[in-house]
């Protein structure tokens, strides 16, 4: 078929609204509309502001994160994400003003600084955020005024994120924790770092990834002082501004980090992936040529070689199984679903459906790209209408997080998980095999053959 | 909240580790109990996206909630017009027989006029094709899910219920609580053996427990019908699960305010005394014996009261979550001779401790009743109790791993498990279930601890 055939069936499950945030590759013009506010009514997948900064700054480890507002935001987001820490553990601990009804009415600034003040007492953090949620930007708490007040009273940085959830994306979200973590910027001294020393952004140490990666480094011969935010300590962040070069990782969330650090104290920074082979051996080379040293990029060669050689038999193997099937991708960043695009070209296998809740024309421009001819893209799409292009596409996998774990299941698809709650590691060489370890569970699982196929469904691959 | 540092002897001023979540969340959860229904958020697009993440965590079931998405615009203006945009929108793409609104805290704060809203959003709407609606106010900063479930579930009487409906009265409206689809299923069963014909409200038995079809169901088949709701203001009689309600929030005196449907109201079911009392209830309601079915049940579940009773006698338990549940596990432990030495939820709802007061170890000063608690002022009370066990939902797992003690998984949410819709917790079966599961983790938890790990008791 092709894909320019106009009236597809399942655009039919189109909120007229959305039409312009889903389009396929191939047809005439590509003009994807993004970044826009949910439609009223349609249930999106997407979360919000406040989300958005937790998510960033949630693994600062020795960092106290108080969240501002009712009970909900803080409840749902207590210890969702694998985030590990090396040391301190204070960053799963999940703290809430939970303003009651009288502190709606009279504001909830003397709460906030009693909480303030009762926490920094009982756990002694290097810094505090608060993150302020929708109800504090309708009550219009000064914020600021308490930071700053216990701040000067308890000798360390309070540091407000203003992060109201409705003021918003979640991408707004990433932006609200960059900004909050501009103000530790230059605060620190940079003795002591080495000229071949880098930072690593957006990297968030899910099932202990950044140490995966910071290895790596370390042995090509470059340090890493601090990292954005995995197993991350404010001390670090205070003198970040030190190292030689910013290495940032899902671009979408912490390159206004990158941008400032480059703006502030002239540091470059380059775009990387540490998801599939290609993106990693690329992420390695790239800071070895940013260095110009020949001695490093051989050590980097090397680390490939031997690693690959490691992996590539059991991958092969598995790679048997997977030629030819097929995948839709659903996640919440959009440098993730390049990167898992790739990946799932190296099993041999081809990808249906690419989208993502947060990403901009020129992300979608770029996913388009690297696509297969038909590949459906969509922007911030809905169950009903995910639900509707995964059958008339027909595939066997979905990518995504938990809230489309049940829409892959009910359909007879097999689902992998790969948000920010995994608690398996899928970045770098070893990743990429565990990734293809998931795959091949869930796609040749023997439990598929019970699951009835959905009618009118394309047929699974064979 | 937390009384845990030494703050001159002032309650502590935040929340740690919360052990509630959100009224709109029980409220929605509510809902899904009614066919043909879709949830819908009043408020921001995050609240519905945090509350669907947490409801399918638990179920593992697709959990379609609305919403209104919220935005600055609708802070200053109000949410009319976003009301009336969303109710259109999931009328077009879901076609239901009803959306069930809840609200969130921010809805509430900014003053927004539901019954208003609704009444213009009817104006705006043609006649015929306009699903039901129905709304519960539900501001979190005045109550746990529970109470929200509460909350819908009177929203739902108090919109429908009639008295002189036509058609068959059914013979007993049962007001469940907030427990799981297999409870719901095991409690239909029962009733059906009564020969009772029956309103479950809410009946979400089928809709957060679907087998899989091949097929994602835009609104899953199952729930209550709506025309059942209506029926029940002619019912004979109702029964309601649970004694913490809020002023105004217990279904079945709703139900008797609006239309006369005489109320009976016990504790959860829970333990053989709690659930002789709910077939007492149903033989009189009936005017039949407990079927020989359910007597052997009963007979089986003391057999098992006496085969475990060395290995529970003494031992120490805390019991955490939505406080009824708390409260019918509290009795059911003083039957088994385990102490529950602290009873605890994030709910305040003033009714827990009353309701415990009748249990044994409390009448010996050994419980200690943390209302309004968090995992802090748990783990605290918990550490200094010696306990032997927590029997509570997954928020519990760190706590447990710190204390070394095992997790007996009840209530919600349980997201780190397979098959939380299927834990009982009601019934004779239900206590059948719990107990074998409570004696055999302080078993297991022995036998690994012993040297020598026989493999007999
Ligand atoms: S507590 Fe209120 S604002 Fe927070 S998630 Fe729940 S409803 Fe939304
Ligand atoms: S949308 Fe607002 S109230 Fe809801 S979870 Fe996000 S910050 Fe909290």
């Amino acid at each position: 078929m092709k894909p320019q055939e106009t009236q597809k069936p399942a655009a039919n499950s189109v909120l007229d609204q959305r039409k312009r945030q889903v389009v396929t590759k191939g047809d005439a013009l590509f003009d994807i509309a993004c970044e826009t506010k949910s439609v009223a009514g349609s249930v999106s997948q997407r979360a919000c502001v406040f989300c958005g900064s937790r998510v960033v700054l949630y693994p600062l480890a020795d960092a106290l994160h108080l969240v501002h507002g009712p009970i909900g935001c803080a409840s749902y987001t207590w210890d969702i994400r694998g985030a590990l820490s090396s040391g301190p553990q204070l960053h799963r601990m999940s703290f809430s003003t939970d303003l009651s009804e009288m502190d709606i009415i009279l504001g909830g600034e003397k709460q906030l600084y009693r909480c303030l003040v009762e926490l920094i007492d009982a756990y002694r953090p290097k810094a505090a955020f608060v993150y302020s949620t929708c109800i504090v930007g309708l009550i219009g708490d000064d914020v600021e005024a308490v930071c700053a007040q216990v701040s000067r009273e308890k000798g360390l940085s309070v540091i407000p994120v203003f992060s109201e959830g409705f003021a918003g994306t979640k991408k707004d979200g990433y932006k609200a924790a960059c900004d909050a973590l501009g103000r530790l910027l230059g605060t620190g001294s940079t003795e002591g770092i080495v000229p071949h020393a880098i930072n690593l952004l957006g990297e968030f140490n899910l099932a202990g990834e950044t140490w995966l990666i910071k290895d790596y480094y370390r042995r090509m011969g470059v340090d890493v002082v601090a990292t954005v935010t995995g197993d991350g300590r404010i001390d670090d962040i205070r003198r970040m501004h030190g190292a030689a070069l910013n290495v940032v990782q899902c671009s979408g969330s912490v390159m206004h980090l990158a941008k400032r650090l480059k703006e502030q104290f002239g540091q470059p920074y380059i775009r990387v992936s540490y998801f599939g082979v290609e993106d990693t051996a690329k992420a390695l080379y790239d800071v070895a040529e940013h260095f110009g040293d020949a001695a490093m990029m051989d050590r980097a060669r090397a680390l490939v070689r031997e690693e690959v050689a490691a992996l590539m038999p059991e991958l092969m193997c598995i790679k048997k199984d997977l030629a030819g099937k097929r995948a839709a991708v659903y996640v919440g960043g959009s440098f993730k679903a390049f990167s898992l695009v790739r990946a799932l070209r190296l099993l041999g296998m081809g990808t249906v459906l690419a989208g993502s809740q947060t990403g901009t024309k020129e992300d979608y421009r770029e996913l388009e790209k690297i696509c297969d001819p038909g590949t459906v893209i969509v922007d911030d799409t809905n169950p009903l209408e995910l639900c509707a292009f995964l059958k008339e596409k027909g595939c066997d996998l979905l990518i995504g997080g938990v809230k489309e774990r049940p829409i892959a299941h009910k359909l007879g698809l097999g689902f992998c998980d790969h948000n920010h709650e995994r608690k398996k590691s899928l970045a770098g060489f070893v990743g990429m095999l565990n990734f293809a370890r998931e795959v091949q569970a869930t796609v040749m699982s023997p439990v598929w053959q019970f699951v009835p196929r959905p009618s009118g469904a394309a047929e699974r691959t064979p | 909240m937390s009384a845990a540092h030494d703050t001159g002897g002032a309650p502590a001023a935040a929340t740690q580790n919360a052990c509630k979540a959100c009224m709109p969340l029980g409220a929605c959860m509510a809902y899904r109990g009614v066919e043909g229904a879709v949830p819908f958020l009043h408020g921001p697009q995050g609240c519905a996206t945090y509350m669907r993440r947490f409801l399918i965590g638990h179920f593992r079931e697709p959990v379609d909630i609305a919403c209104s998405s919220f935005s600055e615009e609708t802070a200053i203006f109000g949410g009319a017009a976003d009301i009336h945009t969303g109710l259109a929108n999931v009328t077009r793409a879901y076609h239901p027989a009803m959306i069930g609104i809840a609200t969130t805290c921010l809805a509430e704060t900014i003053g927004d006029d539901m019954t208003m809203m609704l009444h213009q959003h009817a104006e705006k709407t043609e006649e015929g094709n306009a699903p039901l609606v129905v709304a519960a106010a539900t501001p979190s900063y005045s109550g746990t899910h529970a109470d929200g479930f509460h909350a819908a579930v009177c929203a739902l009487v108090n919109a429908l219920a009639e008295s002189g409906a036509c058609g068959e009265a059914a013979d007993v409206v049962c007001f469940t609580n907030l427990v799981s689809p297999a409870d719901l299923r095991y409690l239909k069963d029962i009733l059906a053996d009564f020969g009772l014909s029956y309103v479950l409200l809410p009946d979400y038995s089928e809709t957060l427990d679907r087998p899989t079809a091949g097929e994602y169901e835009k609104i899953p088949k199952g729930g209550v019908p709506i025309d059942a709701i209506r029926g029940a203001g002619s019912a004979r009689a109702s029964i309601t699960f649970g004694a913490a309600f809020r002023p105004g929030q217990h279904p079945g005196t709703a139900l008797l305010d609006k239309c006369g449907v005489p109320a009976r109201s016990m504790g959860l079911p829970v333990g053989i005394r709690a659930s002789d009392l709910f077939l007492r209830h149903l033989e009189e309601l009936s005017g039949r014996a407990t079927p020989e079915k359910h007597t052997a049940e009963r007979g089986r579940l003391i057999d098992t009261y006496v085969d475990a009773h060395k290995y529970l006698y003494g031992r120490r338990a805390v019991v955490y979550g939505e406080e009824d549940l708390v409260v019918g596990i509290a009795s059911f432990l003083d039957e088994i001779g385990v102490v529950p030495v602290v009873c605890a939820s994030g709910g305040r709802s003033g009714g827990m401790a009353q309701a415990l007061s009748g249990t044994t170890a409390m009448q010996r000063g050994g419980i200690q009743v943390l209302e309004d608690s968090d995992f802090v002022d748990i783990g605290e009370a918990a550490e200094a109790a010696k306990a032997d066990l927590l029997i509570g939902n997954s928020r519990g797992v760190g706590l447990a791993r710190r204390l070394d003690i095992p997790l007996v998984r009840v209530g919600m949410p349980v997201h780190d498990r397979i098959g939380a819709q299927r834990i009982q917790h009601l019934g004779y079966r239900g206590t059948q279930s719990l107990c074998d599961r409570i004696v055999n983790a302080l078993i297991a938890r022995d036998q690994e601890r012993s040297e020598p790990g026989y493999m007999t008791m």
